[in-house]
């Protein structure tokens, strides 16, 4: 699909759809995210949500969303997101609802639930075709809880359970490439800092059929530790120093939609974090820093 | 109505297919899988019009049940033993969305040691999760029974999902005579899917199962739904008596077996109730006067239909086939409980036994009565007494000869 409606920021939805006043945290970059992403996915949705921090934005008796919501458990949004698909599909089946009250199915979920713990039930959905898109904002620790390093962690990040000197010693699950191997009808990773590219990928899933992915890196406040304000300027690192690349995959294809030509040093984006603050105080962490330029340089090397 | 051999799997997949269910979520675990195969069976001949998808997980498999009941749709599933504590998390979330919809559950022993066969420590883990419970101890009643639980869970004061209890191997592997409803009179029982409101729909936007901040809201939840599945046990009599009217059969909520001059009673659940009842024949002809009475519905639990049937008795024989290890047997437990304060309620004597398969014979139910009545005369009962004969502990130690035999083999000087 190479026709779009958004060509220029100022073809961005005007009119903004979720509600205001949720619990989420000053400079709550998932929540940057869901915004931008609901205003293109509008109101017939279902979200079914996992356990995270977005379960409380629909707290009794309110909600932001103006469409609909289901909160599951931290393991099986995606197959919430299966009985609600068939319970709709046989309705529509038997002609008791009209294609005019059909809905789109969309499982929202944090990195604790998409990298772990619902990885199992997500993978047989993907398996079995599930029509559904599914968004996992990917904060990188189990925010909700007060940042737990999880699978999504990335290598040297202090996390609540990893405060060392080294940080956080394993590595970022590539939960891109799992969801690519299987196949699905399209996988996108975002920023919200980027929001023409986030909502032609979101325009793109909400065309198609099948199962549909996006993952969104959401900068955290709290658990990265830095000044709310500063959650535009994460992103805006993340994708420079090309932490965060910006992507999509579809029928068996790799697609870069951003190629920073000249990254910035990856130090540019840890240093702008508490999290990472330890690689530079008090004395430089020249091996862990020079780690992950590696990695991220090789990264791009492999990439062309 | 025609009358045929069935096994408890084939029944329960017999009143899926009567109930007209909309959609079977799945996932294979002995000794229940005959009841997909055999729906799966039916649907691949056209013989049901029903949605299946099979799961990775039976977490998943509830998941997708209660979200499919919630979307608006008749939903039957089943499972097993490690299957439904897996899926635990899942019942009572499910059971606090209020959706009706009816899970069978084929009992069998918990791990570990790992087994296939049964005894009922699986269901009765799921005793507190909001779920309604009916147990069976035929296949004529499992067939029944989820036609009945059809109608319980989707009653206007109930909405909740409710499970039904077949005994692994027992009842779901050995065939009896089973009278199949006419398909019209099934439906016309049943009829079609009573939502009750519960939908997801472009037009008219909900939030379901969200989350409160603080204990008042959230007692207010759990309180409505023990209220409503309290409402249970009339609107049980309320269906069981329609369902005598259509189709013939009593399905009490408590079977009351030769129990109107009986001093003396059995009380249990499930398929060695049969067995029980013999006992109570031969008993009978031998001069006692015994009975027994067994709760069909256990969530909720009937107390004041047990209260009554056993005022005047004077012994209570228990059996517990579980263990709510470092306690005792929980039917012990649910019956004392019921009981207490009750002027002049009969003794209760607690018996464990029919662990993993583990048969329990003639011999040990008249031992069984023999020790009620004669707590029931001095007024004192014995401690709980675990079920187990000279000739088991005898082949245990068999076991353990071999074992050791092996290991010196495999390991000498240890």
């Amino acid at each position: 699909m190479n026709e779009t409606t958004f060509r220029r920021k100022k073809d961005l939805p005007s009119i903004h759809l979720l509600g205001t006043g949720t619990p989420m945290c000053a400079g709550c970059g998932g929540l940057e995210v869901l915004h931008q992403i609901y205003d293109i996915l509008g109101e017939r949705t279902v979200f079914v949500n996992a356990a995270g921090c977005m379960t409380l934005l629909a707290t009794y008796p309110f909600t932001p969303f103006r469409g609909s919501w289901l909160y599951t458990s931290m393991a099986s949004a995606a197959a919430g997101a299966q009985g609600v698909r068939d319970g709709l599909d046989i309705l529509l089946g038997k002609g008791e609802i009209s294609s005019g009250e059909d809905l789109q199915v969309v499982v929202l979920a944090g990195d604790g639930s998409s990298y772990g713990m619902g990885l199992s039930a997500t993978s047989s959905a993907i398996e079995r075709g599930l029509d559904f898109i599914y968004i996992c904002y990917d904060n990188e620790g189990y925010g909700n809880t007060g940042q737990q390093y999880s699978d999504a962690t990335p290598h040297g990040a202090r996390t609540a359970t990893s405060k060392g000197p080294r940080g956080f010693p394993g590595y970022k699950k590539d939960l891109f490439a799992i969801w690519a191997a299987h196949k699905p009808a399209y996988v996108a990773t975002v920023l919200g800092s980027e929001p023409l590219d986030l909502a032609q990928k979101v325009e793109k899933a909400k065309s198609l059929k099948g199962s549909r992915f996006i993952l969104a890196l959401a900068p955290c406040p709290t658990g990265w530790d830095y000044d709310p304000k500063d959650t535009v300027e994460i992103g805006t690192l993340a994708l420079k120093a090309g932490v965060w690349p910006l992507k999509e995959y579809m029928a068996g294809n790799v697609v870069h939609t951003h190629i920073p030509r000249m990254r910035v040093p990856v130090e540019d984006y840890l240093k702008a974090q508490g999290r990472f603050g330890h690689l530079f105080h008090p004395y430089r962490n020249e091996a862990v820093i020079g780690e992950i330029q590696g990695m991220v340089d090789a990264y791009w090397e492999s990439v062309g | 109505m025609k009358r045929t051999l069935l096994t408890g799997n084939g029944s329960a997949a017999w009143g899926a297919r009567l109930a007209k269910i909309d959609y079977l979520p799945a996932f294979p675990i002995t000794p229940q899988t005959e009841i997909i195969e055999t729906i799966a069976k039916w649907i691949d001949a056209g013989e049901m019009n029903c949605r299946m998808v099979t799961l990775e997980s039976e977490h998943s498999m509830m998941t997708a049940a209660g979200t499919a009941a919630a979307t608006g749709v008749r939903v039957f599933t089943a499972t097993s033993s490690q299957g439904l504590l897996y899926a635990m998390e899942m019942l009572y979330t499910i059971a606090g969305w209020r959706v009706p919809f009816v899970l069978v559950n084929v009992s069998r022993g918990l791990s570990a040691p790992i087994t296939l066969e049964p005894d009922h420590n699986d269901i009765l883990a799921a005793r507190d999760c909001g779920f309604l419970q009916i147990h069976c101890s035929t296949c004529q009643e499992v067939l029944d029974s989820v036609l009945i639980a059809c109608r319980l869970s989707e009653h206007t004061s109930v909405r909740l999902p409710v499970i039904v209890n077949l005994d692994g191997f027992y009842l779901s592997f050995t065939r009896e005579p089973v009278e199949v409803p006419e398909p019209e009179l099934a439906q016309e029982f049943v009829g079609p899917f009573a939502s009750q409101g519960m939908s997801f729909r472009a037009s008219s936007p909900v939030s379901q199962a969200v989350a409160v901040l603080g204990g008042s809201p959230y007692s207010y939840f759990r309180y409505e739904t023990h209220l409503a599945a309290q409402n249970g046990v009339s609107a049980y009599g309320e269906i069981s008596r329609e369902f005598e009217q259509a189709f013939g059969r009593r399905q009490d909520a408590v079977e009351e077996y030769r129990m109107d001059d009986a001093e003396l009673a059995f009380f249990m659940i499930g398929s060695f109730a049969t067995k029980a009842k013999d006992a109570v024949d031969r008993l009978r002809r031998a001069g006692w006067k015994i009975g027994l009475l067994r709760p069909r519905l256990l969530r909720p639990f009937p107390s004041e239909l047990i209260r009554r049937a056993l005022a005047g008795k004077l012994g209570v024989a228990v059996i517990d086939q579980n263990l709510s290890v470092g306690k005792g047997g929980v039917l012990f437990t649910e019956i004392a409980s019921s009981l207490y304060g009750m002027e002049r309620a009969p003794l209760l004597v607690s018996f464990i036994g029919g662990l993993g398969g583990r048969d329990i014979s003639l011999e040990e139910l008249y031992e069984m009565a023999s020790v009620t009545r004669k707590a029931a005369q001095e007024g004192k009962a014995p401690p709980a007494r675990l079920l187990y004969t000279e000739e088991e502990l005898r082949e245990v130690r068999k076991l353990q000869a071999i074992a050791h035999v092996e290991r010196q083999e495999l390991e000498p000087g240890r």
